[in-house]
């Protein structure tokens, strides 16, 4: 019956489906595809600004002997490795604790971690600027209880000027992250944690052995969100250093260093395109890395 | 576990969430408060309220453009959000309702686009845009944001929800496809369309690298931009900063509180 159904109007319910796609595929195809596949071209092209010559692998060949793409290239996998992990598991901390029902105030502490989501980029990075100015709240702060004898010179010095992004990037997203995790938790039978607890199982172990395997979906789908966000970084940086990604590039970005080529300094197209392609295959690769890992734990 | 221990545990545990509740509020409050002080007390790092709310109001006022500026923002946010919720749902829609073997394979290639990093495609939209001469418009800020595939991959998830007897019904009584779609579905789905209205406006809202790429005068530039110029000032008055950063978030905030619910229902929208 249904086959009947489908062979007598199929062609016309075709023509409808791809009307109501049309208007969406054609913007994708125009402002995604084709600039995808023209940066692609330019990536082998050389020259200044819009007279751009055919130059095969000079990019390439370019990047390897350009201190600063490297310098950017590092700053990016530094944040990555150092910030996407800590992220994560301090959002799955506060997930889990945040889950049990007996959890005097969960809604006001729930809203409270979520709340540096509403935060536009530019807005808080502004504010993380102030707080960390050399006098300003955070150092008077540690130096008041003690933890820190001096100043700390978080936007001078080149390795706590890094410190103080992968701190403003968890501030800021370790909540979106965690919502997606209680949301999770929510779908997951509570009788198991049940009978754990009462095999005697630890709070610890219930949390390595339950809850961690158990949303291993939902953490494979946060981690390549927060990779492509973490390599993509650059509101934040831009904002924290007045565009420059200082001190002496400490916390260039690879997308900061792409702005540089093409908007600051004398407009290189194709060698911005190299670069914005690393970011392209970094993802991919990434992403694919993390979406096999999830898989081959499975067997 | 005995009770001295179960008292310590939970000690700890409200105790770690109090810290990491604080942490994530104090920026907000030292928002607030930094609007009431003068830049020198903010850097000093005072956290009393002080007397200079007035005086960092007014000089706000006079070195911006306010409603000007908060016009732009507004505009192009807007604009972006139903352009994107009218365009994007409707492929949703499309997707899930019409299928075929082709359109599966359509459907897969674009959710490949995800992957997409911005930076990767700002080169080329900015000769794009040049080329049409739409340089310093807003029309130009919006137009790559309406097709997104992560809002037709929400109203495709979405839509699996929806009732296909509305669909049959209505086909019965002769409605015509776009019919059904403006008449029944989107009536019917309009949690899903405040869902998804609340995260393309606050990303619209707080967009900034290709608003920052694409509007060059002060005439057209957004409540973001002129705070992060505000801000990378060489002597930046922070006292004014912070009535920038309050006003550039309250409506964002606003949208959150009224709509907390649709909020995290959009946020969740990926996973389901």
């Amino acid at each position: 019956m249904a086959l009947v159904r489908r062979a007598g109007i199929g062609r016309y319910y075709d023509v409808n489906g791809w009307l109501f796609v049309a208007p969406a595929l054609g913007l994708i195809a125009l402002f995604m595809i084709y600039p995808i596949a023209w940066s692609l071209w330019m990536s082998f092209q050389s020259g200044r600004g819009m007279t751009m010559k055919f130059a095969g692998f000079a990019n390439i060949v370019r990047l390897w002997n350009d201190p600063v793409f490297i310098k950017a290239l590092t700053n990016t996998m530094t944040y990555f490795v150092v910030q996407v992990p800590i992220m994560i598991l301090l959002a799955l901390i506060l997930a889990s604790l945040l889950n049990n029902p007996r959890l005097v105030g969960r809604g006001l502490f729930r809203t409270a971690i979520f709340l540096p989501c509403v935060s536009s980029l530019v807005a808080y990075s502004v504010l993380f600027k102030g707080m960390f100015a050399t006098d300003g709240i955070v150092n008077s702060t540690l130096q008041a209880i003690g933890l820190v004898a001096s100043p700390i010179p978080w936007l001078t010095h080149p390795f706590w000027a890094k410190v103080l992004v992968i701190l403003a990037i968890t501030w800021r997203w370790t909540g979106y992250n965690m919502i997606f995790y209680l949301a999770a938790l929510q779908n997951i039978d509570k009788s198991i944690y049940e009978v754990a607890r009462i095999d005697g199982v630890p709070a610890w172990a219930r949390f390595t052995h339950l809850t961690i395997p158990l949303l291993k979906p939902v953490i494979l789908f946060t981690t390549i969100i927060s990779t492509i966000g973490t390599l993509q970084l650059f509101d934040e940086v831009y904002n924290l250093t007045e565009g420059k990604g200082g001190p002496s590039n400490a916390t260039l970005t690879l997308s900061l260093y792409i702005y540089n080529l093409t908007f600051r300094f004398m407009p290189n197209l194709g060698y911005a395109a190299t670069v914005s392609y690393v970011i392209v295959v970094l993802v991919a690769l990434l992403a694919f890395v993390q979406f096999f890992a999830a898989r081959e734990r499975d067997r | 576990m005995n009770g001295i221990g179960r008292f310590a545990a939970s000690a700890a545990t409200y105790g770690f969430l109090g810290l990491m509740a604080f942490l994530s509020i104090f920026p907000f409050i030292w928002m607030v408060l930094g609007a009431t002080n003068s830049s020198i007390d903010i850097i000093k790092g005072k956290l009393l309220p002080g007397a200079a709310f007035a005086t960092n109001v007014g000089n706000f006022f006079t070195l911006v453009n306010v409603p000007l500026v908060f016009w732009n923002s507004a505009k192009i946010a807007i604009l972006a959000t139903v352009l994107t919720l009218a365009v994007s749902s409707l492929a949703g829609y499309g997707f899930e309702m019409f299928r075929s073997r082709g359109r599966e394979r359509v459907y897969r290639a674009m959710l490949l686009t995800l992957m997409i990093p911005f930076a990767a495609l700002m080169i080329p939209l900015f000769v794009i845009m040049g080329k049409a001469g739409l340089i310093n418009t807003h029309i130009a800020v919006v137009l790559p944001s309406i097709g997104s595939a992560f809002v037709i991959f929400y109203f495709r998830q979405s839509t699996k929800a929806f009732p296909s007897e509305l669909r049959d019904a209505a086909k019965v009584d002769g409605l015509k496809e776009w019919q059904i779609f403006l008449f029944i579905y989107v009536p019917v789905m309009r949690s899903t369309y405040a869902a998804a209205f609340v995260i393309v406006f606050m990303t619209a809202w707080n967009n900034y690298l290709w608003p920052l790429i694409v509007l060059q005068t002060n005439e057209t530039k957004t409540i973001t931009l002129v705070i992060s110029s505000l801000a990378s000032a060489y002597y930046p008055d922070y006292g004014v900063v912070m009535v920038g950063t309050i006003l550039a978030t309250l409506p964002t905030l606003a949208v959150f509180f009224f709509m907390q619910r649709q909020f995290v229902q959009g946020m969740l929208g990926s996973v389901k």
